[in-house]
């Protein structure tokens, strides 16, 4: 090999080692890490941040009434990563976060990249809280370190097939998904749980989470003629879904998951928002104590609520109150406490059960009217 | 019937969004034989520049109809992304005219990752949402459905085929185009300016770009830093379909890209007796992209090309 | 001192530094960088691979991710709780290989007639195809488990030794991303030994003869066929190793692993180092995968120059990465370190 191919690759070791020396700062007892990994860069950055945002709220408030721990007084330090929704670099975020020191982390946001990252995490003993991953492999690992205060996707799914079969009395039920990790795994169960009450699924169409075109699935779903349209994805592709069925004359209702319960979505589809359902795991944060609060000051701090910085702010507290418990923010010692967690949050009362999952976690469904997300009725997912 | 006439109608429309699209990596492609990876996110700087003068003028509340604060949106983001691609060709392709064969295309793909994330800087990590300005009307056609916006983009991009068709069929600068693309060194001997043409080549594509973002963007009612790269894709991907390089195929390669993509998914499920479903509608594209490829290894009217290689 | 006596303590020199790079990575950056390690690895066997088919061969290929993909499903099947199997490594690496070098010539085989740009749109298209396969086949029948990935698949393990562990060795701690560097870079090694002796043989000269100019390679008695079907399928080899590997160090895949961007990245990282010349490719793999991630502590870097975060990160980023790619092609167009041959070229030009 030639002199400058290694005098090059050392350069770049060298240049990478200077990079990363200045970042180490000094090692404080009195401060407590806590990571949080989302995606801050690529198409679901405006989720990633949000979910930031959520945590962040709840470290400043925490910090700002003072934590004490055993005595001492401790400051929480939140350390923001970038996953960029790639499994890959999830890995790659996790185990930096674990290098970095930190004693938990809120995250991360999609199944995709909660899942590699959660095994990082287990193997360093580190507690992990998902506020939004909602695969059911993500608990099914085995890994005691992994929890989520979000219903996973089969509570979701069947809570939205039973609404759709006995509240709206829907027979024919056409069913959407967006092919990624989370549409899918909502979809399946929504589809085996409506199967299961009897209705009959006349279409299932797919597309998927980049694309804005839906006109050719929809034309065909409505030859099928269904009584309810069920779209499992996110927002950006809800709203022209929406659109496109009042533009072919779809004459169905358009029901939806957490994914495009969202104020984004009634701002991306207009007026043809009107009458959409969707879901979202919890109670409405209106009808929470300290809902409207969390409202407040997070639109003070950081303008909208995306989606799940509710669940982030949750998630913090959760973890925060097991190192109360445990006295201690030592990882071995409050990740005994975090199963006999029994927190009331504001997007519901948090419990855990043996695998990590929220237990009898509720979901409430919405319907978009006046241009508002209102509040229909709350189901206790089986 | 009308479920098949319904499609086509879906397929046109979407087709015409590529072919604006593809009209630019084609005409590029013509004349320095260059894949321009950057030309999907001057569409999307076109959405993002228009919707940004949209709001402004709505939130002033200027007394104006519809159509007309987006023509001026439009107006407004037809020079900018013109000036955008010139730029571009300037800094980052110029440069590497004489480099190896490569070079400019990781050059491209640098510029594009840079504006995506300019744009993501500017406007936020947030879909924007397109104001439903435009008349929002439909009508029935066959027993099938058609928008006001659909007969916009047809029209639109008919006009602008014309157009351009007629300029470089018919003007000086069109002739000088055509002679770029077969020598640049004889066209100078006769006194045309590369370097000027070349400019010209940028800076009309990124124009029609930023028509085609815009329609896209009010015809989806949404806009976002993200947007241009898989249109960029498609539009790319027709363009090769049609025999990149020709401006007749890059239409042609995207109506029937978008017509492929609608029949699709609307009726690969029915094709395959219910084992395939709308999940291979992008398969189902390709694979009929390969198929001519292979048929006509330069595309549909792609002139049988010497090395390219 | 002779020339081979300095050759010969360059190597040695060489060989301890990489020996020893995890331990002073690790202590002084972090385990995370011995993962990114790892992974600059892996990049550089896919890189090496990919050079066989566009460096070597002038085969413009942009669906090289495939092969990856190929070979980490079929560890990733045959080595987790998905089918309930678990065969061995030493057995699942050569089988991951074999299965893309096939998909390799299924590819090359339609696609002999095509050039340039058309070569890679068809190539393109390929690798989407795998990658909604994979996204797809878990109806009718539950191949691939879809969109949610194959989870908990085996670590690599060697005769009962798991990489997938920290072990204590004489005393030392030694990491599972340290044992991981260790067995990904002797297959590098070989990998780039195997890219470089095809390189100087009668196969490697015929690609290059092909790259150069077709016609006259086929007028010289170069079975055009066979040889640019030996490119790809080489290439493909070499990605499904790399993938097979991939699968049991990350113990999870999904098909959003495989897509567009990274055939892209892959690439980016050949021509960036200088194409059909394996150093420089090498030093591009590394490169690539360094830079993103380096680049993640320039927060840090403005809060110890500014006192504050001037600019989030995470919005710069990709951003500077953009720029670093246009600024390294336009002061050295033919690649940092580019071969012989093409420096040459481009001073004629």
């Amino acid at each position: 090999m030639p002199t400058t191919f290694r005098l090059s690759l050392l350069t770049a070791l060298i240049g990478a080692t200077l990079l990363t020396g200045c970042s180490k700062s000094g090692t404080d007892d009195n401060i407590v890490k806590i990571g949080s990994a989302s995606p801050l860069t690529g198409p679901q950055a405006h989720l990633g941040k949000d979910n930031e945002n959520g945590a962040r709220l709840a470290v400043d408030e925490i910090n700002a009434a003072g934590l004490t721990l055993d005595g001492k007084k401790v400051q929480i330090d939140l350390i923001a990563e970038d996953d960029q929704a790639d499994p890959k670099a999830a890995t790659t975020v996790a185990q930096k976060l674990v290098d970095e020191g930190i004693v938990g982390v809120i995250g991360h946001l999609n199944s995709g990249a909660t899942i590699p990252a959660s095994k990082i995490y287990f193997d360093a003993g580190i507690p992990q809280i998902s506020p939004s991953a909602t695969a059911i492999a993500y608990t099914a690992s085995g890994f005691n370190t992994a929890y989520r205060v979000m219903t996973n996707d089969k509570q979701q799914g069947s809570a939205l097939a039973e609404y759709a079969i006995s509240q709206l009395g829907a027979k024919r039920i056409a069913i959407v998904d967006d092919r990624t990790a989370y549409g899918q795994g909502l979809a399946d169960e929504f589809e085996r749980a409506a199967k299961a009450a009897g209705a009959d699924v006349v279409a299932r169409e797919y597309t998927t989470d980049k694309s804005t075109d839906f006109m050719a699935i929809l034309t065909s779903i409505k030859s099928h003629d269904p009584q309810v349209v069920f779209f499992a994805g996110m927002d950006p592709q809800a709203a022209p879904m929406i659109k496109q069925m009042k533009q072919l004359g779809v004459n169905a209702q358009f029901l939806g998951g957490d994914g495009m319960q969202t104020p984004k979505f009634i701002d991306l589809a207009g007026a043809d928002a009107e009458g959409a359902i969707a879901s979202n795991p919890g109670l409405p944060l209106a009808k929470m104590p300290g809902g409207e609060a969390f409202k407040q000051k997070f639109n003070a701090r950081f303008g909208e609520i995306q989606n799940y910085s509710p669940y982030a702010y949750d998630a913090v507290y959760v973890m925060v109150e097991a190192m109360k418990r445990a006295k201690s923010s030592d990882p071995v010692k409050y990740l005994a406490e975090l199963p006999k967690t029994d927190y009331q949050g504001v997007t519901g009362h948090i419990r855990f059960d043996s695998k990590g999952d929220l237990t009898g976690g509720a979901v409430t469904l919405y319907q978009v009217k006046a241009g508002q997300w209102q509040p229909l009725q709350t189901i206790n997912s089986k | 019937m009308d479920i098949l006439v319904q499609q086509l109608i879906n397929g046109l429309v979407l087709g015409s969004v590529y072919a604006l699209v593809a009209l630019g990596y084609t005409m590029v492609y013509g004349i320095l034989e260059l894949i321009n990876f950057a030309h999907g996110e001057v569409t999307m700087f076109g959405a993002m520049i228009a919707l940004a003068v949209i709001s402004a003028l709505m939130g002033a509340g200027v007394d104006l109809p519809g159509v007309v604060i987006a023509l001026l949106g439009l107006l407004t983001a037809i020079p900018a992304c013109m000036l955008l691609g010139y730029g571009i060709e300037r800094l980052a392709y110029r440069p590497l005219r004489n480099a190896p064969r490569l070079a400019p295309l990781i050059t491209a793909i640098g510029v594009s990752i840079v504006l995506q994330n300019i744009a993501m800087l500017i406007w936020g990590r947030q879909y924007i949402s397109f104001p439903p300005i435009l008349p929002q009307g439909h009508h029935n056609l066959l027993g099938a459905r058609i928008t006001d916006v659909q007969i916009l983009i047809l029209i639109t991009s008919v006009v602008l085929m014309i157009a351009l068709t007629l300029l470089v069929k018919r003007t000086q600068l069109g002739r000088a185009m055509r002679a770029t693309a077969q020598s640049p060194q004889l066209a100078g001997l006769m006194g045309v300016n590369a370097n000027h043409v070349i400019s010209l080549t940028f800076i009309i594509g990124s124009g029609i770009a930023a028509v085609a973002g815009v329609l896209v963007s009010a015809y989806y009612g949404l806009a976002h830093y993200y947007m241009g790269f898989l249109l960029g894709l498609k539009a790319f991907s027709a363009a090769v379909l049609g025999g990149i390089g020709n401006l007749a195929g890059a239409m042609l390669g995207g109506l029937l890209l978008g017509v492929i993509e609608s029949l699709g998914a609307g009726y690969i499920g029915d094709i395959t007796g219910g084992f395939l479903g709308s999940n291979y509608q992008d398969v189902f594209a390709f694979f009929v992209l390969i198929v001519v490829l292979i048929v006509r290894p330069s595309g549909l009217l792609g002139q049988a090309s010497h090395d390219r290689a | 001192m002779t020339a081979r006596k300095s050759a010969w303590l360059t190597f040695v020199a060489l060989a301890i530094g990489l020996a020893l790079l995890p331990f002073l990575v690790e202590a002084g950056l972090g385990r995370s960088w011995v993962r990114i390690m790892d992974l600059a690895l892996l990049y550089v066997m896919l890189a090496v691979g990919l050079n066989i088919v566009v460096g070597y061969a002038g085969l413009l290929d942009l669906g090289y991710i495939a092969f990856y993909a190929v070979g980490a499903y079929c560890y990733a099947l045959l080595a987790s709780p998905h089918f309930g199997l678990h065969l061995p490594f030493w057995l699942l690496l050569p089988m991951g290989a074999a299965l893309a070098g096939l998909f390799g010539l299924l590819l090359g085989a339609p696609t002999l007639r095509l050039r340039g740009d058309y070569l890679a749109i068809v190539t393109l298209g390929f690798g989407e195809i795998i990658r909604i396969f994979l996204n797809n086949l878990n109806a009718p029948f539950n191949l691939t488990n879809g969109p949610q990935g194959v989870n908990l698949i085996d670590p690599i393990r060697i005769a009962g030794f798991s990489l997938g562990k920290t072990h204590h060795i004489l005393g030392f701690t030694v990491s599972s991303p340290q044992l991981y560097y260790y067995f990904f870079l002797i297959l590098t090694l070989v990998a780039i030994f195997v890219a470089l002796r095809l390189q100087d043989s009668r196969i490697g000269r015929a690609w290059a003869a092909i790259r150069e100019d077709e016609l006259a390679a086929q007028a010289s008695g170069i079975n055009l066929r066979n040889t640019k079907l030996l490119a790809f399928a080489m290439g493909a080899t070499f990605g499904g190793l790399a993938g097979g590997l991939f699968a049991g160090f990350q113990g999870f895949i999904s098909p959003e692993s495989f897509n567009l961007m990274e055939s892209i990245m892959i690439l980016c990282m050949i021509v960036l180092g200088g194409m059909g010349n394996i150093p420089g490719v090498v030093l591009g793999a590394v490169m690539l995968t360094v830079l993103p991630e380096a680049l993640r502590y320039v927060g840090d870097l403005q809060r110890s120059l500014l006192g504050h975060v001037v600019v989030a990160p995470d919005d710069l980023r990709m951003l500077m990465f953009g720029f670093a790619l246009i600024l390294m092609m336009l002061f050295r167009p033919a690649g940092l370190l580019p071969s012989r041959q093409r420096k040459n070229e481009f001073k004629h030009d």
